[in-house]
């Protein structure tokens, strides 16, 4: 084992603390944190205030929250963060397509600040200058790595930047005087499932392009989707195979010359910063996920910044309000009568924007492109060695890759009927980060790895050792793959009461109804 | 050129001998030959026009917080806007556990490595089922306005109807976000409110119900801030009609309002900012969204919902998604909407809240803002031509404040007592002109006797 990579696995163990349901841990009575209290002189005047809400809707019964004290809950959530792993802590390479990389801690310190943190959103303009001149700085930066004329900064997601795209797509169809006659937005089978679940709750019919012969979808198979109905096309590039589909100007200009219009998914343009831009591509809106490419945390889910560019022509349909600069100052602009309304609440979530644009000030351009370029390079280091590992293949394996690849376990299910899945939860057991891939595998048993720029080669080079030694674990001891994890927080799930409406729990309080209190374990 | 280049803390393999070993491995001399995919014409060909960058963490932090020092926080000056958006206590263990690493910069990991992330979130969707009386509770939403735009399209598939009825109060930028969301679903239908009262009209909400209703929604309280005592009723005229009842509730107000699910809701959906989020110049908001625990309810939801069960091992917990089928992630454009990264880290940190608060915690923030509310109402209604409170309901924390007797209009009021360092309530006389000048005023636990008599006494000042 190793011969590959020519490192050590990591002997492991995740923190289990057998932590329990935090309502099992309430002693009733127990306080948390004490509400400012009324001066008596203020209840004197108002009341108990618990007798003035009127008795049609007065609560008869408190909820039952769980009660502990104040250090019970730290200790409860510190342990839970124990069981958990951030990209801090692991080289997060195995979640390709979502561009896992270092998030500057500075850049944490600065958003945490309390003339950001402390500020509502409809205060006096004269007010809140500093952090939309960010808001404005971030814009300017966008158009020049993009090649577009106007950014919002407001969609809250990648998912909903695509919608917000979406929604873009149709009101200009609208303009035109073409919706709903042209009602067909097409997409890509290798782009995020957003992309076309987006499209259909915009109201579209979604027609979705198959790789052809090189691992992209051929301009002839875009030819025959294009019809008097096309609306757009919403893209990415590389797609997530890592593959760059080098006809994507004529992609365009096929689309524009049917009417529609083009909008790029960029969720994959941590390899091509500086490099190439959406404007030369032909594309009239694109987006950059801040979370990904700009460097800010993921936060488990959120909240994000799917930063949403147009070009001069599709600008007057962003979403309100946008940040204007007279020269003197700065202001938030609602009297847009083309816009398509809002996305998400008041201006997004400017913490990551702040963020992002620390980021972007951190590198400048000669580091954006430098990142880029480490993006790629060490994706194809992981490749070159992986490309070895016995029961991977690669989809394509003579075409190039950008900053990830999309791989294949099919071989190794083949052979020794060990899958994806249980690649994954063996690798949980190394400390390391994995997953499979979005759905539909059109590449059997997937998992794409995407190792940025912000990972040290030794380091790429343990999450390599690690998956040749499940390789070879797995053709030596099939079972014991598929009965991981075993150095994890928790053992392999039973999954059958997550799928049965009878048993599913999605409270504790469901929990209770459905099961009864349990024994202590 | 990029080798001339100092090593970049964030690129540790830029140290020249590492990139060379690496592209050693891959067999290329030089990078350019990787980007060959590229077409020449496709290339940007020169470096990008971004300003110079800050060669250390110092020369960064000058830079921004002197961006940042042109703000001033509602630390700094003493706030009364609300309106969606609200100032609260932030217990400090809530940002301890959201600025922990392990949950910060974690994403979609499985329910092995991120045992931690599932049941943290687990428990954030209990707490919130146990305020509002639910089974069935969402990961969080983008926002409020989001979890109802979903629930309006949960009720429309639900009930195979294509109209929901809204109040006319309803936030204006909450109404822009469902508007586009729900456009080729769902058709919205304002319904007037009671002009001495605030609360939904009743009258006009009975014209309006009829069996191509999919949903009755009300807010309670509502966006300008009255508590609505008819939503046992209003329910109860959804359900004559066989539309369902949505109610969009603010969860602060759930320790001493009553739970929704006890006064008819069969949709629940609200914003999560004000559970232990920091405002974040709007950045702080989560929504969420929660039911009865019905498998045909539990189908329609777009979002993924954690759930619990058994591990391999004897008496652990293992937690995993439940009825993931239904997703985008893994039907696409089959799917119920779609889902993706959201807010989950504000879930956690509600969570966080929700635990430290208790039952005890939420009740006495509501008593505190029911107090504060009827105390400065009480104390601005004394000041010749103000009308406070504008609505003849009870007010849980906002409340409209009319300044038409003053002759001032709300803007000219809240410029002079910016002078004073105060941000005075939310002016609503572009939102709602039919309110003349009139203005929203938020209070919250961390308003002092003093901080209101301070905003009284100003406002006096001013329109005297």
């Amino acid at each position: 084992m190793g011969t590959i990579a020519a490192t050590k696995t990591r002997r492991f163990h995740n923190a289990r603390w057998d932590e329990p349901v935090i309502f099992e841990l309430s002693t009733p009575g127990s306080r948390g944190v004490l509400v400012p209290t009324t001066e008596p002189a203020l209840a004197a005047e108002a009341g108990d205030g618990l007798s003035a809400p009127p008795e049609s809707v007065r609560r008869r019964t408190p909820p039952a929250l769980p009660e502990l004290s104040q250090a019970q809950v730290l200790r409860h959530y510190l342990r839970l963060s124990q069981e958990n792993l951030g990209a801090d802590l692991n080289a997060d390479i195995g979640q390709g397509t979502c561009t896992m990389k270092y998030n500057p801690k500075i850049n944490d310190q600065l958003a945490r600040s309390p003339k950001l943190a402390e500020l509502h959103p409809l205060q006096d303009p004269s007010t809140v200058q500093g952090i939309l001149e960010v808001m404005h700085r971030l814009d300017l930066a966008l158009r020049e790595i993009s090649g577009l004329d106007r950014f919002t900064l407001q969609p809250a997601s990648g998912s909903q930047a695509l919608f917000g795209m979406q929604s873009i797509i149709r009101a200009a169809q609208r303009a035109r005087g073409e919706w709903p006659r042209r009602n067909e937005l097409i997409v890509t089978i290798f782009s995020h499932p957003s992309g076309a679940a987006t499209a259909a709750v915009a109201g579209f019919k979604v027609i979705t392009l198959h790789p052809g012969p090189d691992g992209y979808p051929t301009a002839d198979a875009l030819r025959a989707a294009i019809s008097d109905r096309t609306a757009g096309l919403v893209i990415t590039n590389p797609e997530d195979t890592g593959i760059f589909n080098p006809q994507i100007a004529e992609f365009t200009r096929i689309v524009h010359e049917a009417g529609g219009i083009c909008g790029y998914d960029q969720a994959n343009a941590n390899g091509i910063l500086g490099i190439t831009r959406a404007r030369e591509a032909g594309f009239d809106l694109c987006f950059f996920n801040l979370h990904k490419t700009f460097s800010t945390p993921h936060g488990s889910g959120g909240p994000a910044c799917g930063a949403l560019g147009a070009t001069a022509e599709l600008e007057r349909f962003l979403p309100v309000p946008v940040v204007d600069f007279d020269g003197t100052r700065y202001r938030l602009e609602y009297d847009r009568p083309d816009s398509i309304g809002k996305l998400r609440a008041w201006y997004g979530v400017p913490g990551v924007h702040l963020r992002a644009y620390a980021w972007i000030m951190s590198l400048g351009a000669e580091g954006l492109r430098r990142v880029a370029e480490d993006a790629v390079i060490a994706n194809n280091y992981v490749l070159s060695k992986v490309r070895r590992i016995h029961g991977i293949t690669i989809p394509w394996p003579d075409k190039r890759r950008l900053e990830q690849v999309r791989y294949s376990w099919q071989r190794l299910a083949d052979e020794a009927g060990v899958t994806s899945e249980d690649v994954g939860r063996r690798m949980a057991d190394f400390g390391l980060h994995y997953w499979t891939s979005h759905h539909p595998w059109l590449i059997p048993e997937p998992f794409t790895l995407e190792p940025t720029e912000a990972y040290a080669k030794v380091e790429l080079d343990e999450y390599v050792t690690a998956m040749e030694r499940v390789a070879g674990e797995a053709y030596a001891d099939p079972d014991f793959v598929r009965g991981a994890p075993y150095q994890s927080t928790v053992h392999k799930n039973d999954p059958g009461p997550l799928d049965d409406p009878a048993r599913w729990a999605i409270t504790w309080r469901a929990y209770l109804r459905k099961h009864g209190r349990r024994s202590a374990p | 050129m990029p080798e001339a280049l100092p090593v970049h803390p964030y690129l540790p393999n830029s140290v020249p001998e590492i990139r060379a070993a690496m592209l050693r491995e891959i067999g290329v001399e030089d990078v350019e030959e990787l980007y060959a995919d590229i077409p020449p014409e496709l290339r940007l060909g020169r470096p990008l026009d971004l300003p110079a960058p800050f060669a250390s963490e110092t020369a960064l932090r000058r830079h921004v917080e002197g961006l940042l020092a042109r703000n001033t926080s509602t630390q700094e000056a003493l706030s009364f806007l609300g309106f969606g958006c609200y100032q609260h206590q932030v217990p400090a263990v809530c940002d301890e556990i959201n600025g922990r690493s392990e949950f910060l910069t974690a994403y979609a990991g499985e329910p092995y490595e991120d045992h931690g992330r599932f049941q943290a979130l687990f428990e954030y969707a209990s707490m919130m089922g146990e305020l509002v009386g639910m089974d069935v509770v969402s990961v969080p939403t983008y926002d409020g306005a989001q979890a109802t735009g979903t629930v309006l399209r949960m009720a429309g598939r639900l009930t195979g109807r294509r109209e929901a009825l809204v109040p006319r109060t309803m936030h204006p930028d909450r109404l822009r976000i469902v508007r586009n969301y729900v456009e080729p679903a769902i058709d919205l239908v304002a319904v007037g409110f009671d002009r001495s009262t605030g609360l939904l009209d009743l009258a006009d909400l009975r014209a309006k119900v009829s069996d191509r209703t999919a949903a009755v929604l009300v807010e309670n309280p509502t966006s300008l801030g009255s508590i609505e005592a008819q939503a046992p009723e209003i329910a109860a005229l959804a359900h004559g009609s066989g539309a369902l009842s949505v109610v969009y509730v603010d969860p602060s107000s759930l320790g001493v309002l009553e739970a929704p699910a006890n006064y008819g809701a069969d949709l629940i959906c609200g914003d999560i900012q004000a559970l232990g989020i920091h405002m974040n110049f709007g950045g702080g908001h989560g929504g969420f969204i929660a039911s009865r625990d019905e498998e045909r309810f539990v189908r329609e939801y777009p979002s993924r919902l954690f759930g619990l069960t058994t591990t391999a091992v004897e008496g652990e917990w293992g937690f995993g998604d439940v009825a993931f089928e239904r997703t985008s992630f893994h039907e696409r454009e089959h799917a119920k909407e779609f889902v993706g990264t959201a807010t989950a880290l504000w879930g956690i940190t509600a969570g966080v809240y929700l635990a430290l608060m208790g039952p005890q915690g939420m009740r006495d923030l509501g008593a505190a803002c029911l107090q504060r509310s009827r105390y400065l109402t009480s104390r601005l209604s004394t000041i010749p031509g103000v009308r406070a409170p504008a609505f003849e309901s009870v007010a849980f924390r906002e409340f409209v404040v009319g300044f038409t007797g003053t002759g001032r209009t709300v803007a000219e009021i809240n410029a002079a007592l910016l002078e004073r360092g105060i941000f005075g309530g939310v002016d609503l006389s572009g939102y709602f002109p039919e309110l003349g000048q009139a203005a929203l005023y938020a209070v919250s636990e961390v308003h002092t006797k003093d901080d209101l008599d301070r905003l009284v006494s100003a406002v006096a000042e001013i329109v005297a």
